[in-house]
């Protein structure tokens, strides 16, 4: 009897840490590639149900700091806790398991090329799955009728498909398990801008279907203001002063167009000013 | 904890006589850390393909295509590359052991060389340029494309899913390879000095069977297991550790083939020392064949 009650009592309060810590901790996570620091002390939380873009221009280090949440990039220093638990301190073997709870959606979709669009898809699922291969199709095609794409595409090798219908398939095989993080690294980078907003819509989409996290890394300021609750800018760590923060604007999407700061701005309106006249003094300078 | 990275100084003031040097040394000390730590990230790649031997082998969706490229698309060249081997052998020698009046023990030294050395050699030689490189290339694209970030975000192991296949495929198949560049090889010389020139057929295979044994032939498979895991080791290894664009890829593909080839020369020494020692410690009145 009272092991019961001490069992209830237990499960209510993994529920209500469940509910009420964040599903992504990171705690002063830097990151170097030889001498090139990439992330400075970077601390940033990411709340359950919560959809983040993080935007800044390339080279700030936003696809690092996907890829050092899934744990494919090593700190150098700090913690990243998933679901409150560090992911340094787990074994290889942990880590794999801990993955099936995440989808990632590469740049340029990185699908199989040796593997036809539905063994792409049916992948993770014969990975991590007891499935038998009917169960399999039968999830391969709703997983593409999510995003779009019809039965004829499932024999197709991925070199057959354009970038739009590659990135389309990438988000399907990242949503076979029904993950409950999903990372978008540039989901719209390289696309037309009507693609670009369908691409939006299935991450708006796919959020409304499934109870899922999502971050997504994006320069582009249309994606960040549909899909986000929330916008975080980093700024690359050569250009930031010693003890300045990495972060330079934290907040919901509607509020950053008010912000002051002209790193900002400039990025949010698209505007090169002082940015080329440096890049012409670099070059005469080389010269 | 955050201190600035202080860049290690590698020069006395500028205008010191001594700079070239120091800059000379203090490059050759980089040059060496770097192919300290490519050595040791090698061995515990290679420890870990080992390791998942034991633990879980690959699946047959991921094996037999490796074999079908490793062996059965690899079989034409490598016995035809035998054949010619062989010819080649009795052209070069014929003229010298005429002279000699010895030109029946062609058939004991051509045959000695072909299954102990240049079989295993020639077929491993042929395996590194058409397998070992395109496994560099094939994994190089995978690694630049993120295909194998993509395979480790799934939760697959890239090396089990990747590595291990071909590891295991390259074990398993240089050895049948090796018999097969030895037959062609010792069939092509046959016919060669029998049919093309004026060398007795009775005498050359006489003293082919008396001079080359199991043992011989056993060294020369045996040597080829060690060609073969060197080869896809250092194929998968240069693929996984490829640079970034078309040139990294491209520089994989040949680095794996040069590294691959000088292992698999030193390898050989090694080996020929060692089974040479073994032969004469279990029969240590051997015949010597001049």
């Amino acid at each position: 009897m009272n092991g019961k009650r001490n069992e209830t009592k237990s499960t209510l309060a993994s529920h209500l840490r469940d509910s009420s810590s964040p599903l992504v901790r990171l705690v002063g996570v830097y990151v170097d590639f030889g001498r090139q620091r990439v992330l400075r002390g970077l601390n940033l939380e990411v709340a359950r149900g919560e959809t983040l873009a993080i935007i800044g221009e390339s080279g700030c280090g936003k696809t690092v700091l996907l890829k050092t949440i899934i744990g494919l990039v090593r700190p150098s220093q700090g913690q990243v806790y998933f679901d409150d638990r560090n992911l340094a301190l787990m074994s290889e073997r942990e880590l794999t398991r801990q993955r099936v709870r995440f989808g990632f959606l590469f740049q340029q979709a990185a699908l199989f090329d040796s593997m036809t669009v539905a063994q792409n898809v049916a992948f993770p699922l014969r990975q991590h799955t007891p499935k038998s291969s009917e169960e399999i199709r039968e999830i391969v095609l709703a997983r593409l009728a999510e995003v779009g794409l019809p039965e004829a595409v499932l024999e197709k090798k991925p070199a057959e498909l354009s970038g739009g219908m590659r990135k389309r398939v990438g988000l399907a095989r990242a949503l076979a398990l029904e993950p409950e993080l999903m990372l978008y690294d540039e989901p719209t980078t390289g696309l037309d801008p009507i693609m670009s907003d369908v691409i939006n819509e299935l991450i708006v989409s796919t959020r409304q279907r499934h109870p899922v996290t999502s971050i997504v890394v994006t320069h582009d300021m249309r994606t960040a203001q549909k899909v986000a609750d929330r916008v975080v800018m980093l700024y690359p760590v050569p250009r930031l002063a010693e003890d300045e923060d990495q972060i330079i604007f934290d907040g919901p999407p509607e509020t950053i167009e008010r912000v002051m700061d002209s790193r900002v701005t400039q990025f949010v309106r698209g505007e090169a000013r002082e940015r080329l006249m440096e890049l012409r003094q670099q070059t005469a300078g080389g010269q | 904890m955050s201190q600035a990275i202080e860049p290690l100084r590698t020069s006395a003031p500028p205008g010191h006589w001594l700079n070239p040097l120091v800059g000379g040394i203090a490059s050759l000390g980089a040059k060496m850390i770097t192919a300290l730590v490519t050595v040791g990230d090698f061995t515990v790649f290679c420890l870990r393909t080992i390791g998942w031997l034991f633990t879980r082998l690959p699946r047959r969706e991921t094996l037999l295509p490796a074999c079908y490229q490793i062996g059965v698309l690899s079989l034409p060249v490598v016995a035809l590359t035998g054949t010619f081997i062989g010819m080649v052998l009795v052209v070069q020698s014929y003229v010298q052991f005429r002279q000699l009046n010895l030109e029946t023990r062609l058939g004991a030294v051509i045959n000695m060389s072909i299954v102990r050395e240049l079989g295993p050699v020639l077929a491993a030689t042929m395996l590194a340029g058409r397998v070992g490189s395109a496994m560099a290339a094939e994994l190089g694209t995978m690694r630049v494309t993120e295909q194998i970030d993509a395979l480790t975000s799934m939760g697959a192991n890239p090396i089990y899913y990747l590595v291990v296949p071909r590891f295991l495929g390259c074990l398993l198949l240089i050895p049948a390879l090796t018999i097969m560049a030895d037959f062609m090889g010792v069939a092509g010389a046959y016919f060669y000095a029998t049919w093309l020139l004026p060398i007795d057929s009775h005498f050359y295979l006489e003293n082919s069977r008396r001079f080359v044994g199991a043992f011989d032939l056993f060294a020369g498979v045996f040597k080829s297991l060690f060609f073969g895991a060197a080869l896809s080791l250092i194929g998968c290894h240069r693929g996984f550790n490829c640079d970034p664009g078309a040139e990294g890829v491209g520089k994989a593909a040949t680095s794996a083939f040069v590294y691959s080839f000088v292992a698999i020369l030193l390898l050989d020494l090694i080996l020929a020392i060692l089974l040479d020692a073994v032969y004469y410690t279990i029969w240590p009145e051997a015949p010597k064949i001049l």
